[in-house]
């Protein structure tokens, strides 16, 4: 027994007789194969991090590094094949570029709507309404961006091609502005009331205090969720492997077909590059960048926060 | 005490107020009220909690046009104006009728910006450095301050950050200071310099002050109102207003034994 | 002195002639700014709305006995959906299996035991990152790791590595909604239990888990409804679109809605983006049928505890 030091209780007859040993065991068992879980989640990230280095590395013993940051073409499917991951780079940073023109503004305001206009009863409807566009699957978004978004835009912007970086970059936006609304949502309402009342008690109007008190106190948490809005409309994959078209081209022109990193990777996939194959390593290569690209934003937003966190009781 | 609402106020009246009911939708809240509060006095509002002090405090600058539902009848007036004219403009009027509340709320910005923002917002002309300094001093604040006005208002202690809100209260020149418990989050030292700051700032402010404290609301206000509440047959309580006089009468001789139990700490 | 003048409070003091604020002005910015937040709200849903129609109106008129009951084909009108609607669920099975348990006992794991030590940060700001990581690098991790490394055991390109490779995808979240409906339940429970002589684990089994059960289902659920809409890590997995046979746990060859999807929308010929916008019809009762499940099972046990 472990609890020997205790004195023995007057009415220890020999009717209690807890298996300690056995619960010890068992919590102890518990303790273990849970950590183990939660070593899966490690593993994971260690797992993809091994990957992409690894196949990386085979990458760049075909391919310069020096070609493939500086070239400006991107064929790596030709006989004389070229490696310009900017030009995939730059087709990733205009579709998300027209993505964030579009979510951030909106995001912004749906989320101060809820949270300060709409009234609360009307508020139970609007929030999981915007959830439910943000449970839609992207490859309908895609669908979308192609079938309606697109022909709507050709009627009125001249030189609009049927696959184009425009309406995959707005219908994007509109994917990630679910995202980028209810996580600002969460840090408006999180802003104290008292605070807004001293803003009202010194002659604010609301937009004023909205504008000039609620969103700077407010900030890490909107800030955080422009940075995970940014991070998903890098890595979005299906809208704009459907709507922008599998063109690698280095421009910034948003009416013509583009190729951004995640389509070129659906690209190569869709197409049985056999395993070991220079194609095949190449989607390795880019997913590494992209990969990169993610983890500088989440260091940003991960740092941002843990300076910029007003802390209130 | 029982003046007509139709009478027109003496000159040295900021607040009549005259049977004024207040409510949370269809809940009254505090009934048949008939003040008049004293231009450049200090009057202090006392009574058991949830008698409705802060209630008849948050209607006169009207910040409880905030709260769905919370509304008022009977007569309250400003200076003659009635304050719930259609006419009568809350932004405006919360230009010039400040408040300071319970708990110090600093805007997590600046010590210099939570200044400069109500002077900015309400179209300040003068200059503005001078202003948070002149401010600042007013608010007894300054010297302590002066080096890191760039700092959030949050970084500063307790005491520090309500005389902060004072300063920005005052910053915008109101002709009326509201304080709702000003010193309940305050130690005694800083509670003593908030009480001197409100003897100097009553040469040029009316001030109404909540306080559940008998000695400060004895040492600092010229007038003394008395709430108290009553249990409703519907299980809720009803504020009322039970006494309303100098400071003197209603802590040496009031008129009702209520106050007379309440202010001697013989209470229920 | 009338009552209706807005700047009639007399006695005003010098203040005026430092003050000068355009009270009109600064509301006319004020309802431009409310306008402003309704029109981005509205706007929001009426392009849910939009898109909603749009694909109704395209994919009813396809959507019959005969499109859910075939394979694919070469001609628009004889293909079906059977072989990616089987995939789906099998992909909803091997998910499910793989990250619930794993995603439970991790959140578990970090809320209930592990304290604040070094592990335990290095594990919360892991899961952290790993919500943000694309999913179409989880596609290559299953590709290089499941489909190559394991080949023995998964079979390759199979639903096996699929659903392992969604349910690495979806087990941060899983995490992250255990933890959740751990911290709801009040901590007096856990005292009360240990008060009795119980240890940690038995509490937790005993009292806390029944406790959070219906959150950690809702979010499992959820979670899952995300990974059925995934394509990206399908595709790069090795997903096939035409598939003439139904998929089995370790066949090799196996497709699924959203893959069907992706497929008949990049062919050229009008006739398959009906068959496209069917699917998605597909797609999304399947989504709407779990969602509708979570939100059910958070209602009737919320309305239990009461
Ligand atoms: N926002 C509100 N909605 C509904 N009822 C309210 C609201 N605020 C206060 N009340 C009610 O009005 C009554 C008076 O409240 P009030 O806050 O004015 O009391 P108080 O005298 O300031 O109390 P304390 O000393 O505790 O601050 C109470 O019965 C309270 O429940
Ligand atoms: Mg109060």
């Amino acid at each position: 027994m472990t609890t020997s030091q205790l004195p023995d209780s007057p009415q220890n007859s020999g009717l209690w007789q807890p298996n300690r040993q056995l619960s010890k065991s068992m919590e102890l068992l518990a303790k273990i194969v849970f950590g183990a879980f939660g070593l899966v989640s490690i593993a994971t990230t260690i797992g993809i991090v091994l990957t992409l280095i690894f196949e990386t590395f085979l990458f760049f013993q075909e391919v310069p590094i020096w070609n493939f940051l500086t070239d400006t073409q991107w064929t790596p499917l030709f006989t004389n094949s070229q490696y310009g991951i900017i030009v995939l780079i730059s087709a990733t940073f205009l579709t998300s570029f027209i993505a964030l023109i579009v979510a951030m503004p909106m995001g912004i305001l749906a989320a101060v709507c809820l949270s300060e206009y709409a009234p609360s009863g009307l508020r139970k409807w609007l929030k999981p309404a915007l959830e439910i566009l943000a449970g839609v699957p992207t490859v309908v978004f895609g669908y979308f961006a192609l079938f309606f978004v697109s022909p709507i835009l050709e009627t009125f912007v001249p030189g609009l091609r049927p696959f184009n970086g425009l309406s995959a970059g707005i219908v994007l936006g509109i994917a990630i502005l679910p995202t980028i609304a209810s996580l600002s949502e969460d840090a408006i309402y999180a802003v104290p009331q008292s605070l807004r009342q001293g803003s009202y008690a010194l002659g604010a109007t609301k937009r004023e205090t909205v504008t000039n008190v609620v969103l700077p106190a407010a900030l890490s948490g909107i800030v955080a969720s422009f940075i995970l809005g940014i991070a998903r409309a890098v890595g979005e994959t299906m809208i704009v492997t459907i709507a922008a078209g599998q063109n690698p081209r280095l421009t910034l022109d948003p009416r013509v077909p583009i190729q951004t990193m995640t389509s070129f990777i659906v690209q190569v996939a869709k197409g049985d590059a056999p395993t070991g194959s220079i194609e095949f390593i190449t989607i390795f290569a880019v997913g590494m960048t992209l990969f990169l690209i993610t983890l500088v934003l989440n260091a940003f937003s991960f740092w941002f926060v843990g300076r910029f966190r007003e802390k209130y009781e | 005490m029982q003046t007509n609402p139709s009478t027109a106020v003496g000159a040295g009246t900021t607040f009549h107020v005259a049977q004024a009911n207040y409510y949370y939708g269809s809940f009254l809240a505090v009934s048949n009220v008939n003040l008049d509060i004293p231009e450049r006095k200090i009057t202090a509002f006392i009574g058991p909690s949830g008698c409705g002090k802060s209630t008849v405090l948050r209607c006169f600058n009207r910040l409880n046009d905030l709260i769905p539902g919370a509304h008022v009848e009977g007569t309250i007036q400003y200076r003659g104006v009635d304050l719930y004219d259609k006419s009568v403009d809350a932004t405006e009027l919360r230009r010039r009728i400040g408040m300071v509340f319970q708990k110090p709320n600093p805007f997590p910005k600046s010590i210099y910006e939570n200044i400069a923002f109500g002077a900015r917002i309400n179209g300040y002309k003068g200059d503005m450095d001078e202003l948070v300094e002149r401010s600042l001093r007013k608010a007894a604040l300054w010297e302590e301050v002066k080096d890191k006005l760039k700092e959030s208002g949050l970084s500063i202690s307790g005491g520090q950050q309500q005389r902060l809100c004072i300063a920005r209260a005052i910053a915008i020149e109101p002709e009326v200071l509201l304080m709702d418990e000003p010193c309940s989050a305050l130690d005694p030292i800083s509670t003593l310099r908030v009480e001197d700051l409100m003897h100097e700032l009553k040469e040029q402010f009316t001030i109404v002050i909540v306080t559940h404290n008998m000695q400060q609301a004895s040492r600092v206000s010229d007038m003394t109102a008395f709430y108290n509440a009553q249990a409703t047959e519907k299980g809720g309580k009803q504020g009322y207003l039970v006494e309303y006089a100098p400071t003197q009468t209603i802590f040496n001789n009031p008129a009702q034994q209520a106050t007379q139990d309440y202010v001697s700490g013989r209470f229920g | 002195m009338t009552a209706t003048d807005p700047n009639a409070f007399s006695q005003s003091s010098s203040a005026e002639q430092h003050f000068s604020s355009d009270l009109s002005g600064r509301y006319r910015l004020d309802n431009i700014f409310r306008i402003a937040s309704w029109v981005a709200t509205v706007t929001a849903l009426v392009v849910l709305a939009f898109l909603l129609i749009d694909v109704l109106i395209d994919g009813i008129p396809r959507l019959d006995w005969q499109f859910i009951t075939s394979f694919p084909s070469r001609s628009a009108e004889r293909a079906g959906i059977l072989a990616p609607l089987v995939g789906t669920i099998w992909l909803l099975f091997v998910t499910a299996l793989f990250a619930f348990p794993i995603g439970v006992g991790a959140g578990i794991f970090l809320e209930e035991f592990a304290g604040d030590n070094l592990f335990a940060r290095i594990l919360e700001v892991n899961i952290g990152n790993l919500a943000a990581v694309p999913s179409i690098i989880y596609g290559l991790l299953g590709l290089a790791v499941f489909v190559r490394v394991f080949l023995p055991i998964t079979g390759g390109r199979t639903v096996f590595s699929a659903g392992l490779t969604l349910a690495l995808l979806i087990l941060p979240v899983i995490i992250v909604a255990t933890r959740e409906a751990l911290r709801a339940v009040p901590s007096s429970l856990r005292q009360a239990g240990m008060a009795l002589g119980a240890t940690r684990w038995q509490t937790v089994r005993e009292h806390v888990l029944p406790q959070a059960f219906p959150g950690i289902l809702t979010g499992t659920i959820l979670a899952l409804s995300r990974a059925i809409g995934e394509t990206a890590p399908l595709i790069v997995i090795g997903a096939q679109t035409f598939v003439p046979f139904v998929p089995s746990f370790r066949g090799t060859g196996f497709s699924a809605l959203p893959i069907q999807i992706f497929n008949w929308v990049g062919r050229p010929q009008a006739e398959f983006h009906v068959n496209a916008a069917a699917g998605i019809i597909v797609l999304m009762i399947v989504l709407v049928a779990m969602n509708a499940t979570a939100i059910y099972l958070r209602n009737r046990f919320q309305a239990e505890k009461m």
